[in-house]
């Protein structure tokens, strides 16, 4: 897995609450048996039209907005356990995503794929959706190490949480199943005790 | 004084990582062909056997014609991933290993239980977020990405933050013509599809005790549409009649160890929970949704919620929601015509779905504008729809049935809703495109999916 330490960028707006994992990869493209190609099909409901045209009004479509960093309304995630969700936006290029509220599966398949999720207060929200509609300029920078956000229009910054072993994985590049193989011998010990 | 939860997680515990998760131990893996390739490639490329290949129970399901079964699957990427999936159970020596046409193939929550490997007590998990349902066990069952299936596959373990604690109890007695998929949908509309993210729920109270272990699974399905990890009910005498006998179930000597420890899986009197919420059973009538998120449900009878009621952040999502669906806020949608009619999925695939359905079309016939697939969850539902005659009676009235599969509800097969076109369907998501691309589903129970199915309506079934 790629480190993760700071990151500044200007963002993808997605003003949109509750956007499931069916939208982020509809399930016609689950069928591959790898982790590549997923950012060609993320949004692909609302990005594509039907005969594979682009959609004009779609954000992903409008040259305006570029970075690496998607910006979106509560709730981002829910819906199917589907990892290839995770592997459509990294794969699209996002290396963070912010929004004000995270499902729980995403945002561990999030993590495990080096995509920081950074969870920032409504109000927090709301103003980075305002900062990038006056200029589509704007910037983010995320500082893992002091866990802050930062909205550069603004000079206004947060913290936001995230557990202490996660971030040491993020900042080091590490998975969780290194760790979980280096616990075998604890594994056995535990199956023999019950 | 713990809850049920705590009780089995605490039983689970290899270790806990400082200031992270907790190392929990997994006892029945559920694996399918759609969320698994990517994790045996990790395997493969790590150098890693399957650590307790016993512990892994395999079907395919997502990816599945379900008509002529029998016959090589058409589609060549599906028939790739359904081939990798067998390539992939033969080279890391799986013996529970079920592919298409296996007597004991069908839906991965339909499966799990009725042959007997999910059980009180037990941490299961599954690459799909319905893995909730096993919970209606007394269980801690949850979904997980491609890279915690990879991590059971090796280790038998996954890294998880503990859950908070929720209760949800109904007290008294459903209405008439009320079901339990009719209760959750009332629930996550009650609590948004977000309502108990980071949670997980312990369902008490009469109306949940009243349950049959086919409606309890329902119950603790939907448990994820409101955001929760997953749901759980302790066991209790319609558990252990339901689990006693059946194929991978505890026997003889261990099945009374085993049951004298279940009967302790409840909890203590004087346990906090985080939060606490209480319904009553009698409040809820036949269920719907309206608009493109499970938690956007309302009483058959009732009308869609106007602008005014929801709030400023989420108008946006909101009128996206209602013009995808092709609704006016305001409007009421009984009697509004429909177009097709999906029974089956792991919400509502089961037996007593069936049942319901066929004792509602028995002596009626199917409306001439509707298409009705009828999917059964596995192939030992099918063979309970022959035997009980259900299959003659749904036949008389108009209904063919197709073979086991999640079909429709994800529409990974040729099974999709036409774009722009109604379905009411018992399955559990109403997500845009979820039934295909630019269908509208209409989220109900068996019972209302019948009415729809003979009246060609949104119909009440109680009238």
């Amino acid at each position: 897995m790629e480190k993760f330490i700071k990151l500044t960028s200007s963002v993808v707006p997605l003003p949109i609450e509750n956007v499931d994992t069916d939208q982020i990869i509809p399930a016609r493209f689950l069928k591959a048996t790898n982790k590549d190609g997923f950012g060609d099909n993320l949004f692909a409901d609302w990005r594509y039209n039907k005969d594979g045209s682009p959609k004009a009004d779609f954000v992903l479509n409008n040259s305006t907005f570029s970075g690496s960093i998607l910006v979106a309304g509560k709730n981002f995630g829910s819906g199917s356990s589907r990892e290839h969700a995770a592997w459509a936006i990294d794969g699209y290029g996002f290396k963070v995503v912010v929004s004000s509220f995270f499902a729980d599966i995403f945002q561990n398949n999030a993590l495990n794929n080096g995509v920081l999720p950074v969870v920032v207060s409504a109000d927090f929200l709301a103003e980075v959706f305002a900062s990038v509609t006056a200029d589509p300029k704007a910037t983010l920078t995320i500082d893992l190490e002091n866990q802050s956000v930062t909205n550069n229009a603004t000079g206004k910054s947060e913290t936001f949480v995230i557990n202490a072993y996660k971030k040491e994985c993020l900042l080091n590049g590490l998975d969780d199943i290194d760790y979980l193989l280096s616990k075998k011998t604890q594994i056995e010990a535990y199956e023999s005790a019950r | 004084m713990k809850t049920l939860f705590d009780k089995i997680w605490d039983a689970h515990v290899v270790s806990t990582v400082e200031g992270g998760p907790t190392q929990l131990y997994i006892d029945r893996h559920f694996c399918h062909e759609v969320t698994s390739p990517q994790a045996f490639n990790g395997l493969r490329a790590r150098g890693l056997k399957v650590f307790r290949p016993e512990q892994t129970t395999l079907t395919a399901d997502h990816n599945t014609p379900t008509i002529d079964q029998d016959q090589p699957v058409k589609d060549p990427i599906s028939k790739n991933q359904l081939d990798t999936f067998h390539q992939n159970a033969s080279e890391f020596k799986l013996p529970l290993y079920f592919p298409l046409g296996h007597i004991k193939n069908g839906v991965v929550h339909i499966i799990g239980p009725e042959n007997g490997f999910t059980h009180p007590g037990a941490t299961i998990v599954c690459g799909d977020s319905h893995t909730s349902t096993h919970g209606a066990f007394g269980a801690i069952a949850f979904g997980i990405g491609t890279s915690e299936v990879e991590m059971v596959l090796a280790t038998q373990c996954v890294l998880q933050s503990r859950a908070k604690t929720m209760r949800i109890t109904f007290n008294g007695k459903l209405g008439a013509g009320v079901t339990a998929k009719d209760l959750a949908l009332y629930m996550i509309s009650k609590l948004t599809t977000g309502g108990a993210t980071g949670y997980f729920v312990e369902y008490a109270g009469e109306a949940i005790r009243n349950l049959s272990m086919e409606e309890r699974m329902t119950v603790c399905n939907l448990s994820i549409e409101m955001g929760a990890r997953g749901g759980l009910i302790a066991p209790d005498q319609t558990t252990f009649d339901y689990v006693n006998g059946r194929e991978f179930a505890p026997k003889g000597e261990e099945w009374e160890t085993k049951l004298a420890y279940w009967k302790t899986l409840k909890t203590d009197e004087g346990a906090t929970f985080d939060k606490e919420l209480v319904f009553d059973a009698a409040d809820i009538q036949p269920m719907i949704t309206y608009g493109t998120n499970p938690g956007m449900g309302m009483g058959i009878t009732e009308a869609i919620p106007t602008l005014d009621q929801i709030d400023e952040a989420g108008r946006i999502s909101y009128q996206k929601s209602l013009e995808y669906m092709g609704f006016e806020a305001g409007e009421k949608l009984e009697g509004k015509a429909i177009d097709y009619v999906f029974l089956g999925s792991c919400t509502n695939g089961r037996i007593e779905d069936f049942r319901a359905f066929t004792a509602f079309v028995k002596g009626k016939k199917k409306a001439d504008n509707v298409v009705a697939w009828l999917v059964p969850g596995s192939w030992m539902v099918e063979k309970q729809i022959r035997e009980e005659g259900l299959y003659d009676i749904l036949t008389e009235a108009g209904f063919a049935l197709r073979q086991p599969g999640c079909s429709a509800c994800l529409a990974m097969n040729d099974d999709k809703v036409p774009a722009g076109k109604y379905a009411v369907s018992t399955s559990n998501r109403n997500f845009e495109g979820r039934q295909g691309p630019g269908a509208r589903t209409i989220l109900a129970g068996p019972l209302v999916a019948a009415a729809a199915a003979v009246t060609g309506r949104i119909t009440d079934p109680r009238v």
